[in-house]
This record gives C-alpha cells, sequence and structure tokens, in this order.
C-alpha cells in the first residue's frame, strides 16, 4: 500500500476527493469530478483519416457478413471464456482502441454454458458444426443451464411453455440484462477491486448455510474472473491493475471490462451502462493539461463505438426473428439529471452522438438519452436534429426513473432501469395476459390446442359474456399464472447462477446487490379492449363441437385503449395492478423484488401468432400491439390521446418499463411550406405575432430573406 | 351551450402555431372539390361537446400542447355562438385560440357576433380557395365576395392572420393566379404568413366510403417542387407590391 499511494496521487492528480477515494463509488466521482456543459455542439470535431480508414475496414466485413447471410465467422471449438482468445485487431496501426471478443472481427464465439443445444443449433443453422468433442463433454461431462433447467421443469411448467401462454423464457441461453459497472476497472484498477472481493469475502457471516456458503462460491469465482479480466488485457499489451491515467487509458479500461463480460456471457441484452459522463472527467482533465486535444478524444470515443458496433453472438434464426433483427442491446444512457439539480450533460454527451455522424448512422450501441426538460437546451436541440438526421436515438424520462433509482442509474437492454454496479435484474420472459383471458373462459383449455394447460377451473357456458363473471374468472386464472410464471423464473435463475454465472458483471457489482424480479407481460392492449367490449358493448361466444370457445362476435362499438378514454384506460390499469399483486403473493429467487415490463417492441408478433381470436374482435394470429401500444388503428384520437392512455398505465407496478412504440411521417410534425411575411418584408423584422410561435421558426429556411 | 362535434385531433401540428389541441365542427356550407373532409359537409354530428367539456380534454394533456387550440371543421363559423363560449373561456386560462375557417359564412352588414369571437380569437387561419370569382364558384360552389369581405374586416379589426391556400395543380397554381392572390394579401397589414397546402388524393377514400363521385378524378397530387415553385412566385410578388406601397 504504502508504495501504491504516491501512485495514486499521480493517477487521480487534479481530482476532487471525495468518499470515492476511500471505498468504491464511481458516483461519489461523478459528483466531485464532472463538468457539466451548457453550450452546443461546435467544439465536435470530425472523423480522423485513422477512423475513416478503420470504419472503410468494418464496412467491408459488415457487407461480407451480410452476403453471407448474416454470419461471417463463427467458433467452433474454442470455448469462450474472458482470457480463450488471442488478442484480435482490426488493423492494428490505426486502432487507438483495442480489443476484440474473438481473435478476428465478426467472428462469433462459442458459449455453450446457458445450453449446448442452442450453441450448436445456433453453429448448425449457419452452417457450421460444432466441435464432437465440445458436444460431448458438454453433454456427458458438463452440465449446462439449460439441461439444469429441465431437470427441475414441472409438466405443467413445460406445458405452459409450449402452449405459449409464458413465452420468451431465458432457458436455453444467457438470461442478459445485468450491468457490470465498467467505469470501476477505470477508476480504480483491478486489484484494488479484487482487494475490495477478498475483503468482502472474508467478512461474510460465518455459520456456513446455504446462502454463506454460495457467496462466498460466487465472490471467489468474481475474484477469479478479474484475474482473467488483467491477463486478458495483458495480452493486448495493458497493465490494468492499477486505475487508467488518461481518457485513452480510461476508455481502454472500461471497454476492457466490457469486452471480459461479452466474452463471458451470450446474454439477451449485454448494456454498456452510463459512461459518457465518467469518461468525461478524464477527457476535461486531459483537455486542461494539453495531454490530448479534441480531435484526439473524439477519434478515442469513435474507435470505442465502433468496437460496441462489432458486438455478436452466435444465436439461431428464431431467437434473430422474434427480435426482428440481430439485436445485442448494448445500451449506453447520456444525460439525465444529478439530484442536487445540476443536469448531467457533458462534451462526451455530445462526442458519443456525434459518432453517429463520424460514423454513419446505427442502432448499436444503442443511444439512450435520459430525458428530462431540465436539460440544457443546446443539448436538446442537438439531440432533436440527430434524431432527424439519424433515426438512432432512444429517449427515456429521466424524470420517471430518477425518484426511483436516483442519479446513477443505466438502461438495460431497452427500458429496465438500475443503479449501476448496485442492482441486478433476473430477467424473465412474458406472461401472455391475452391468452390467459381466453383460458379463464375455456377453464384452463388452450384456445388452438384444447389441451387443458391451466387448473380445470369451471369454463364460461353463457353465449354472451357478462363482465362480472369473466372478471371473476379472469382474475384467478391469473393468480395461477402469475404463479406458474414466477416458480418457472425461480427454477431458470437459479439454474442459470448454477451453472452460468456472470462472473466478471458480478465482480464489477457490490457484494449486497439489489435483485429485480424482472417479470413482463404481453397482450395489454388486448386484454384491454376485450374487457371493455364486454363491459361496454355486447360480445357473443363462438365454440366449438367440444365446447371450446374460439371466436367471438362483438355487436356494438365500445370504448377502446389509446384514445385517453378513462373507462378503459382504468381497465388497462386495473390489469397491471392486479397481476403485480398476484406476483407479489409468491416467493421470489434470492429475495428478489418483483417488478414487470410491458415491453414487447417486436416480439408481439410472434405472441400473436400463438393466440387464438380474443373478444375485442382481434382474429386469431392478429399480432398484438407493442408493448403498452394501443392496438393498430384503434386510437383515434391523435398522439396525445394515445400517449395519454399509456401515461395512466402504474409506474410503480411496472417498474422495469412500459414502452411505446411510435412512429410519424415527418411532414406531420410541422411544415415547410408556409411563408412567413418576415421573409418578404423590405426591412427585415420578424413581426412579433408570427415569431413568438416557438416551434414554427425552427428549420425555417432562411434563404429567402433578401435586404 | 353545446357544439356539434365531427372529430378531434389531440396532436395537431399543421393547424396553426406549436403543439394543438384540434377541434373539427360539423356542417360546411361550401363544397370545395378538393376537400379531403367531405364527412364533415353535413351538419348531424357524430357528437355534441360543451366548450367545458372541450376544455377539459384540453386541460387534461396541457403539458403536451406548446400551441393551443384550433377550431376547424367543417365551418366553425356555423357555430360562431359555441366557438366564441369555448374561445372567452380558453383565453380567460391564457390557452392559444385559433380559428381555421373559409370566411364563407361572413355579413358584412352583421358582424356583431362575430365581432365577439374575434375579440376572443388569437390567430385567424382564413382559407382563400381562389382569388378570382368565377373560379372559386367553380371550384366551390360560392363566390368569393364574403371571404374577400372577410379578410378586409380582419385587417380592419386587425386580428392577426394567416392565409391558407391549397394548391391544386391545373386549378389554382397559374402564376397569374399566384399574382392574383398575392395582390389580396398584400394590402392586409394583419396578415403574418401565407400557408401553401400541397393537394393531396388522401381524401379520394372518404369519398368511395362516402359514396360520392371524386370531383378531382384527374388532378395529380401537388409535388414539393409545385410548392416551391409556387412560394417563390408568392414571395416574389408580394415583396413587390409591399414596395410600391
Amino acid at each position: 500500500m504504502s508504495q501504491l499511494i504516491p501512485t495514486l496521487k499521480e493517477i487521480w492528480r487534479d481530482f476532487d476527493p471525495g468518499t470515492w477515494c476511500k471505498e468504491i463509488n464511481v458516483r461519489s466521482f461523478l459528483r466531485h469530478n464532472y463538468t457539466p456543459y451548457n453550450g452546443n455542439e461546435d467544439f465536435l470535431e470530425d472523423a480522423t483519416p485513422a477512423t475513416v480508414a478503420l470504419w472503410e475496414k468494418v464496412t467491408v466485413l459488415f457487407k461480407q457478413e451480410r452476403e453471407k447471410g448474416g454470419v461471417l465467422d463463427m467458433d467452433t471449438k474454442i470455448i469462450s471464456s474472458i482470457t480463450s482468445h488471442e488478442p484480435g485487431y482490426i488493423d492494428r496501426e490505426l486502432e487507438t482502441i483495442v480489443g476484440l471478443q474473438t481473435d478476428r472481427p465478426l467472428k462469433r464465439a462459442l458459449m455453450p454454458y446457458g445450453g449446448i443445444r442452442m450453441a450448436e443449433k445456433a453453429l448448425a443453422d449457419n452452417g457450421y458444426e460444432i466441435d464432437p468433442e465440445i458436444k460431448e463433454f458438454f453433454t456427458t461431462y458438463r452440465k449446462t443451464h439449460n439441461a439444469g433447467v429441465f431437470d427441475a421443469y414441472t409438466p405443467e411448467m413445460r406445458a405452459c411453455r409450449s402452449s405459449h401462454i409464458i413465452t420468451g423464457l431465458p432457458d436455453a441461453y444467457g438470461r442478459g440484462r445485468i450491468i457490470g459497472d465498467y467505469r470501476r476497472v477505470a477508476l480504480y484498477g483491478v486489484d484494488r477491486l479484487i482487494e475490495k472481493k477478498i475483503e468482502e469475502k472474508e467478512t461474510t457471516k460465518s455459520a456456513m448455510y446455504e446462502e454463506v456458503i454460495r457467496d462466498r462460491e460466487e465472490l471467489s469465482e468474481q475474484i477469479r474472473a478479474l484475474q482473467d479480466l488483467k491477463k486478458m488485457a495483458l495480452s493486448y499489451g495493458f497493465d490494468i491493475s492499477l486505475p487508467a491515467h488518461d481518457t485513452k487509458e480510461a476508455i481502454q479500461w472500461l471497454y476492457f471490462g466490457y469486452l471480459a463480460a461479452v466474452k463471458e456471457q451470450n446474454g439477451a441484452a449485454m448494456s454498456l451502462g452510463r459512461t459518457s459522463t465518467f469518461l468525461d472527467c478524464y477527457a476535461e482533465r486531459d483537455l486542461r493539461e494539453g495531454r490530448y486535444t479534441e480531435r484526439e478524444i473524439q477519434e478515442m470515443v469513435d474507435h470505442f463505438i465502433m468496437k460496441l458496433r462489432l458486438i455478436k453472438f452466435a444465436r439461431t434464426p428464431e431467437y434473430n426473428a422474434l427480435f426482428s433483427g440481430d439485436p445485442q442491446w448494448v445500451t449506453e444512457s447520456i444525460g439525465g439529471m444529478a439530484v442536487d439539480g445540476r443536469h448531467m450533460v457533458t462534451k462526451m454527451s455530445y462526442r458519443y452522438l456525434h459518432t453517429l455522424k463520424n460514423l454513419g448512422t446505427s442502432p448499436e450501441p444503442n443511444l439512450t438519452v435520459l430525458w428530462s426538460p431540465n436539460l440544457p437546451d443546446a443539448f436538446k436541440r442537438y439531440c432533436a436534429k440527430m434524431s432527424i438526421e439519424t433515426s438512432s436515438i432512444q429517449y427515456e424520462s429521466d424524470e420517471i426513473m430518477r425518484f426511483f433509482h436516483g442519479d446513477d442509474y443505466a438502461i438495460a437492454c431497452c427500458v429496465s432501469s438500475m443503479r449501476l454496479g448496485k442492482e441486478m435484474q433476473f430477467f424473465g420472459a412474458r406472461a401472455n395476459l391475452a391468452k390467459c383471458l381466453l383460458y379463464a373462459i375455456n377453464g384452463g383449455r388452450d384456445e388452438i390446442t384444447g389441451k387443458q394447460i391451466g387448473p380445470k377451473y369451471r369454463p364460461i357456458t353463457s353465449e354472451y359474456l357478462d363482465f362480472d363473471e369473466v372478471m371473476e374468472h379472469y382474475d384467478a386464472m391469473m393468480e395461477w399464472l402469475a404463479k406458474v410464471y414466477v416458480d418457472t423464473l425461480n427454477i431458470i435463475h437459479y439454474m442459470h447462477d448454477k451453472y452460468c454465472y456472470e462472473k466478471i458483471q458480478m465482480a464489477l457489482h457490490d457484494k449486497n446487490v439489489t435483485r429485480w424480479f424482472a417479470t413482463g407481460i404481453a397482450g395489454l392492449s388486448v386484454v384491454a379492449d376485450s374487457l371493455s367490449a364486454i363491459k361496454y358493448a355486447k360480445v357473443k361466444v363462438i365454440r366449438d363441437e367440444t365446447g371450446l370457445a374460439v371466436d367471438y362476435e362483438v355487436e356494438g362499438d365500445f370504448p377502446k385503449y389509446g384514445n385517453d378514454d378513462d373507462r378503459v384506460d382504468e381497465l388497462a390499469y386495473d390489469i397491471v395492478h392486479t397481476f403485480m399483486e398476484h406476483i407479489r403473493k409468491n416467493h421470489t429467487y434470492r429475495n428478489s423484488i418483483p417488478t414487470t415490463s410491458i415491453l414487447t417492441i417486436t416480439s408481439n408478433v410472434v405472441y400473436g401468432q400463438a393466440t387464438g381470436s380474443t373478444p375485442d374482435g382481434r382474429k386469431a394470429g392478429v399480432a398484438f400491439a407493442p408493448g403498452a401500444n394501443p392496438m393498430h388503428r384503434r386510437d383515434t384520437h391523435g398522439a396525445v390521446a394515445s400517449l395519454a392512455s399509456i401515461a395512466k398505465l402504474p409506474f410503480k407496478d411496472a417498474q422495469d418499463g412500459i414502452s411505446n412504440t411510435f412512429s410519424i411521417i415527418p411532414g406531420a410534425l410541422g411544415k415547410e411550406d408556409q411563408l412567413f411575411m418576415g421573409e418578404i418584408s423590405v426591412d427585415m423584422d420578424c413581426p412579433a405575432g408570427a415569431c413568438v410561435s416557438p416551434t414554427l421558426f425552427e428549420g425555417l429556411d432562411s434563404d429567402e430573406t433578401e435586404e | 351551450m353545446q357544439g356539434f362535434v365531427h372529430s378531434r385531433e389531440s396532436f395537431g401540428t399543421v393547424d396553426g402555431p406549436g403543439v394543438r389541441y384540434v377541434l373539427f365542427l360539423s356542417g360546411c356550407p361550401l363544397r370545395c372539390a378538393y376537400c379531403h373532409n367531405p364527412d364533415t359537409w353535413a351538419t348531424p354530428a357524430a357528437e355534441t361537446l360543451s366548450a367545458e367539456e372541450v376544455l377539459r380534454e384540453y386541460r387534461k394533456n396541457r403539458a403536451f400542447y406548446t400551441g393551443g387550440i384550433t377550431v376547424t371543421g367543417g365551418e366553425p363559423l356555423l357555430q360562431t355562438e359555441f366557438v366564441t363560449e369555448l374561445f372567452t373561456l380558453a383565453q380567460t386560462e391564457g390557452v392559444h385560440t385559433c380559428l381555421d375557417t373559409s370566411g364563407a359564412t361572413f355579413d358584412p352588414e352583421n358582424t356583431e357576433k362575430i365581432d365577439h369571437l374575434l375579440a376572443v380569437t388569437s390567430l385567424v387561419l382564413l382559407d382563400i380557395k381562389h382569388a378570382e370569382r368565377d373560379a372559386h364558384v367553380a371550384l366551390t360552389g360560392a363566390d368569393n365576395d364574403r371571404i374577400l369581405a372577410f379578410a378586409r374586416h380582419l385587417n380592419e379589426k386587425k386580428v392577426p392572420t394567416w392565409i391558407r391556400h391549397v394548391l391544386v395543380p391545373t386549378l389554382t397554381d397559374s402564376e397569374e393566379h399566384l399574382k392574383a392572390l398575392a395582390r389580396i394579401v398584400a394590402p392586409l397589414a394583419n396578415v403574418q404568413a401565407v400557408d401553401l397546402l400541397p393537394y393531396h388524393t388522401m381524401g379520394r377514400a372518404k369519398y368511395e366510403s362516402l359514396g360520392l363521385d371524386y370531383p378531382l378524378a384527374n388532378v395529380p397530387a401537388a409535388t414539393s417542387a409545385d410548392v416551391a415553385r409556387a412560394r417563390a412566385i408568392l414571395a416574389e410578388e408580394l415583396k413587390r407590391l409591399k414596395k410600391n406601397q
């Protein structure tokens, strides 16, 4: 320690000291050291020749990947781990930030711990064959997460899985949605993190009951992962035992932390965190010291983001179909407000978004702006401009999330917010609430197969559906579904921890993390409209010869979700709240806190395919609306009314996120065909009335203004 | 009192400044050949709402509205008293009020009611369908005397106004016509903007569902190049006229 102190002094030079010096506490570092930036984008630098050359190489690789049907190359033999591969480069001479998942760009790693069958199938479907020894090893000698789950599943769980009343269970691959606090690697260096983990291990309880044993085993795994992280960095020529000295090292250290995670885990979403404002502390110091120029810093950021665009996983065509693409959800959260009232926009926030210009548009990394009305105007304008130009920015409400998660949270996947290094989540699938309603009507029989899947409750036998009777049946069926769903997830997460533990990601968390038990629901607007139809119109049931309700005829009109009509919006609220109350009644693995999300952004199509006709008039197989969206074309009062319906949903019950997919044609957002008198008057003063209308003059071309 | 309402658009961005709540009233005395809302012609309304009910809807989502309320139609001046009541209430709450009208019902001899309305109107969007009388008859079924009288009246009363004009290829896009339009607009000191609306064919489906013939079956939609050209002609002529004023 005595040798370290002067070094730390040098490394942390010019940073404002605080609690963060004494404990692992990145938030404290940020509070003491970040510089809010109120200016505009004029300081930004274009891509350097090295960036352009490097990006051209990557573009060629992407093109080859597309031409080969979506996959450029796959590893069939090396089991991916933090240290499994030799260093890989795009072009070593040009790269300022280095590190690839395998030894070649876009070569997808083999990750069998989640499930050997999925790994094998991902290879086979893309024309590769798994090494027979690997297959034998993971079939005969080493159990996987997937194998463990199926050992423990009950027949009921299997039935629910195959009837698709519960869908998207992460039981055959990595669960994902865990964000390591990769900033810790840069700020503290790996040795300090290992020291801390050793200390945590030494201070576990002394009585050896199951939880303590598990904690000690996990902490040992974490320590080993950190040691591996050092080895991997060393193979690229970097000793990351100590903290980063400058911006370049900070980006590189941080990226090594993230890289270790994506070498180890093929998670359903491998998000990055909230790194831009953190890195800006280094950039500001380097600019002050004259160590790097703005141009050099932007180049590092461009190269870093380029690396993130290269993150890929071996997946099956079915998986990609479910998510309409080949997504990794490398989500980075930008901006937001600090609880002390300062905004958290820095120059680095601009630099990240500027990569969309320097490298062109891209869905990954998923750049997400944590939006608040209190963000600086210049930044809001810049975001709007970049959104118009690139359509590549996601926005989420910092106002809502900050209330629950403070000011150092980040988004995992698309909407799941978590405090960095302090919260993680057990992610899992969706309960199909529309199908649950049909089970309620059919006494637990599946409306498509006729099989008894749910409990054999009394079915509804009347010709016309009665609202109170349906609600009573629905409530009971939701209670059953919530239980079997939570129990299924309990098994999945137990087995994932056991066979496919996220060593490095959890090493970059505190020991005592808060765990969210993140359930999900699908078909909300279908159910809301169905219940509304039953309540406000007449719904006639069409049954087959076995008495199974297979279709519905709606007589008359009814209020539809998405029109700011409380009569139906309250039904939607009640469904979310009631289902969550049922979820909460169940035991959740590792004392995790139950929550839910309403965010089927693309999988709504698949869920709809697996669901029969519903009492709202939707026919069998027709896609659900995405997330919490109203059903297609049923919101007839314009966007505000539609958004207002969604805004009524209870966030306290759906803290894992509520999504609304909204698109609008540019022409509907304003016009270019207006001619203002100010533009043609001889003396060019703008007339008062026109200029005070704020949105109109934005973007209005001024080339008519002469004289 | 109750207004006869055809429909509401909660996210209006093209009928006045900012994001607006747009109320479409039922009934219209004109039958414009290019009308894209023929379903608002007839007076029987989809529903009736009181001014207070309309404002309640607006207030609920006030946070969204950077603009205010626009009343259009149909022809809102067929329900002048209702609109006056609505705008009076709205202005007491500081809400920007915008009236989108053709002015076709204006009676220069009897302006008392409409002056009450104008006193609580922040902005008028006045739709001039055609600058020339005969062509106006051919296009809409009525002459434009009242409309032009209304335009002058608005100027006298100093009511902030935007002129709207639908650019229909072959019908309203000739250079002569655009210059004639400029001659109407140039003397009006209250006019702040001219809003050129490119004619589109999206109304066609509505005619089919109403069992009506589509009057402009052979007229193509206006392109952005058409609009740019018309805008340039209009701007040039307005500038010339204003210099000589």
